[in-house]
């Protein structure tokens, strides 16, 4: 028989109170902050605000059977700004995530998906892992896998599920190689035994998968000689700097715009193509607002010849989310039945044609590009706005 | 309501496929291999059986590939019981045999139900639920996407060609070919499946005595060839987007 709501509760509080800070759920002050904040707050059943208000009511079963839940694209806007501390993001979401997956009905289908190919195959897209290292081979520039090499390195890139398997963000991920191969960095990636860095499976509350993915994976990184990891996308780089050590595996790490913006000195002189453009920026969320990172995407672009920056209304920590986080790249159709007003991509890509004069969106996240090259086919945007990840840009900037 | 349902491990087809030198196998050496689909579908049927209406679900398979990690997973997401049976199925095995060996066993049980998937994905064969019911002289419903208890018996959906469907009442005890069950097969998280390998021991057993035969022999095995008559589009993705526009708009799809 289903097991009982008093069970699942019961179940919900060893594991929220058992986190880090988890137990700060009990300080709320249902101020509300966390639903005005939030994205998908005017269609969520359940606001954050909501949900611990339903856990105090022992409203649980509604609060399980509900879809506010399944809408957190995990921005951080909320945890940011909650004056009680409560780590609605980290704690709150994910593990009434796992309660409703413990439970074994209401989560959508399509992220069900997601969390079997990457428990099956090391990447929620379903490929064969052996496709990982297929950019390599359009890359144009040598790139070192390590697997087939074992030759210590500088850099361990880290492409990640994106940036190994979309089309996009393959773009992306061989315009950064190309850039290291030009700085003359030292740098390979693992191989097909990369597998999903996790973030995403983390905030999803599936917590046994994360485990087996943080291990697989710090079982790769010790067996290879590098000095710093660098990775595309701010997920990896997040789960890499703040939950890895956890398990015990501390790397040192960055976000590649941190560490092109070190070695902007020597890229400077690399870039000797004008670019026409007048770039807004827009902060992925664990770039900025989770890990305080505003500067070094910014000093890249202002680096580029021709390139005229400028700033959204909403930047840096109040960057409005693209909607891709938390597993929401795959729920588009989800929350469009319960949220039924313009995307964040798409608010976030008329604030960039109304506020800006701006003809680029740049950004520095594979889930942020792909999100907004979506909303830019459906506002009509195509001709006026473009997109691009920095990384790109700076490539472009190095074609004579 | 004693529900069975066996389960079967196909190739999984997100790695190209090999065939062993003499062209008349597929080679099985790097082959990893998943459950079948339908297979998973019969599953969560009985699953959703269980949580509505109380039934004790046994999974039974062969060991062939990932067989234990399948049972184990079957009784993460549910299932009671878990049966693998041993035997020498390296070469494959063909529905006939599976049909036989099964038969051996639920002649020993009192199962009201057994939900088969409606066909594996490697032969195509979908005769396993057919030969059982009547090995064991009960009604057979193949192509079925939803089952419910009614007085004396069930009643099922089944699905008929040109897009029909049809509603059936069947007494019990009954085997049914499952081709999608009323929800997807639900997820099951990682914790569960190693709760269900500390806790859950699966049952084995040496595979009985019995013998089928499809009455033919696999002289060879090739590859799809790549006809003619269907135009490959190629190109970068705003190409193949403009071609396929294009195209339905000349065939009258689109205006």
């Amino acid at each position: 028989m289903p097991v009982s709501e008093i069970d699942l509760y019961q179940t919900f509080k060893e594991r929220a109170y058992g986190m880090r800070e988890g137990a700060m759920i009990k300080q709320c002050i249902q101020c509300g902050r966390c639903a005005a904040t939030c994205p998908f707050g005017l269609g969520m059943d359940f606001t954050p605000r909501k949900m611990v208000a339903a856990l105090r009511a022992g409203e649980f079963g509604n609060l399980l059977e509900g879809h506010g839940v399944w809408m957190c694209t995990a921005c951080y806007h909320c945890t940011s700004r909650c004056p009680a501390g409560i780590p609605i993001t980290d704690v709150l979401i994910p593990a009434l995530r796992e309660t409703v997956l413990i439970h074994g009905r209401g989560a959508p289908v399509e992220f069900q998906n997601a969390l079997q190919k990457v428990m099956r195959y090391g990447n929620p897209f379903g490929e064969s892992p052996k496709k990982r290292i297929a950019w390599t081979q359009e890359a144009g520039v040598p790139v070192n896998i390590l697997q087939k090499t074992r030759a210590p390195v500088d850099v361990l890139l880290i492409p990640e599920c994106y940036g190994a398997y979309h089309q996009r963000g393959r773009h992306i991920t061989i315009a950064l190689a190309r850039i290291l191969h030009r700085l003359g960095v030292n740098y390979g990636v693992i191989g097909p035994a990369e597998k999903c860095i996790g973030d995403a499976r983390r905030l999803a509350g599936e917590f046994g998968l994360f485990e087996l993915l943080v291990r697989h994976n710090a079982a790769q990184f010790d067996k290879y000689q590098f000095k710093l990891i660098v990775t595309l996308d701010p997920h990896s780089y997040n789960a890499i700097k703040n939950a890895y050590p956890r398990f015990g595996h501390t790397y040192p790490v960055m976000h590649y715009t941190r560490f092109l913006a070190e070695h902007l000195d020597d890229l400077k002189p690399l870039l000797t193509k004008r670019l026409d453009y007048t770039v807004a920026y827009h902060d992925p969320c664990y770039l900025g607002r989770r890990n305080d990172e505003y500067e070094a995407p910014r000093a890249l672009l202002k680096a580029i010849p021709g390139v005229k920056m400028v700033e959204l209304p909403r930047n840096r920590g109040n960057s409005l989310c693209c909607g891709g986080g938390g597993g929401g790249v795959w729920l588009d159709s989800y929350i469009k039945q319960h949220v039924d007003t313009d995307r964040p991509s798409e608010k976030r890509l008329k604030e960039v044609a109304h506020h800006t004069k701006a003809n680029m969106v740049a950004t520095a996240c594979p889930l942020c590009l792909t999100m907004f090259e979506d909303a830019r086919k459906l506002l009509g945007y195509e001709d006026t706005v473009e997109t691009a990840d920095i990384s790109e840009l700076i490539f472009e900037s190095m074609e004579d | 309501m004693n529900i069975l349902v066996p389960l079967k491990q196909v190739p999984d087809l997100v790695e190209e496929l090999e065939f062993t030198p003499d062209g008349a196998r597929l080679d099985t050496t790097f082959m990893s291999m998943i459950i079948n689909e339908a297979d998973d579908h019969a599953l969560e049927q009985a699953l959703l059986l269980k949580e509505k209406h109380g039934a004790r679900v046994t999974v039974v398979a062969l060991a062939v590939g990932e067989a234990e990690e399948m049972l184990y997973t079957a009784l993460a997401k549910g299932a009671d019981e878990a049966l693998l049976m041993a035997g020498d199925f390296e070469d494959g095995v063909d529905s006939h045999t599976i049909a036989a060996l099964l038969t051996a066993i639920c002649t020993d049980r009192d199962d009201d139900l057994i939900l088969t998937g409606c066909q594996a994905v490697d032969d195509l064969d979908g005769q396993v639920g057919v030969l059982l019911s009547a090995h064991l002289d009960r009604p057979y419903v193949g192509l079925v996407t939803h089952v419910e208890p009614v007085e004396g018996g069930l009643r099922v959906h089944k699905e008929l060609p040109g897009g029909l469907y049809g509603t059936l009442q069947v007494a019990l005890p009954a085997v049914l070919g499952i081709l999608a069950a009323d929800n997807p097969p639900r997820y099951v998280l990682v914790s569960k499946v190693m709760d269900a390998m500390k806790t859950a021991p699966i049952e084995e057993l040496d595979a009985p005595a019995g013998e089928g035969s499809t009455g033919f022999e696999i002289v060879h095995m090739d590859k799809p060839e790549a006809g003619n008559a269907a135009e490959m589009i190629e190109g970068p993705p705003e190409a193949v987007a403009e071609r396929l526009a294009d195209l339905f708009v000349e065939r009258g799809i689109l205006n």
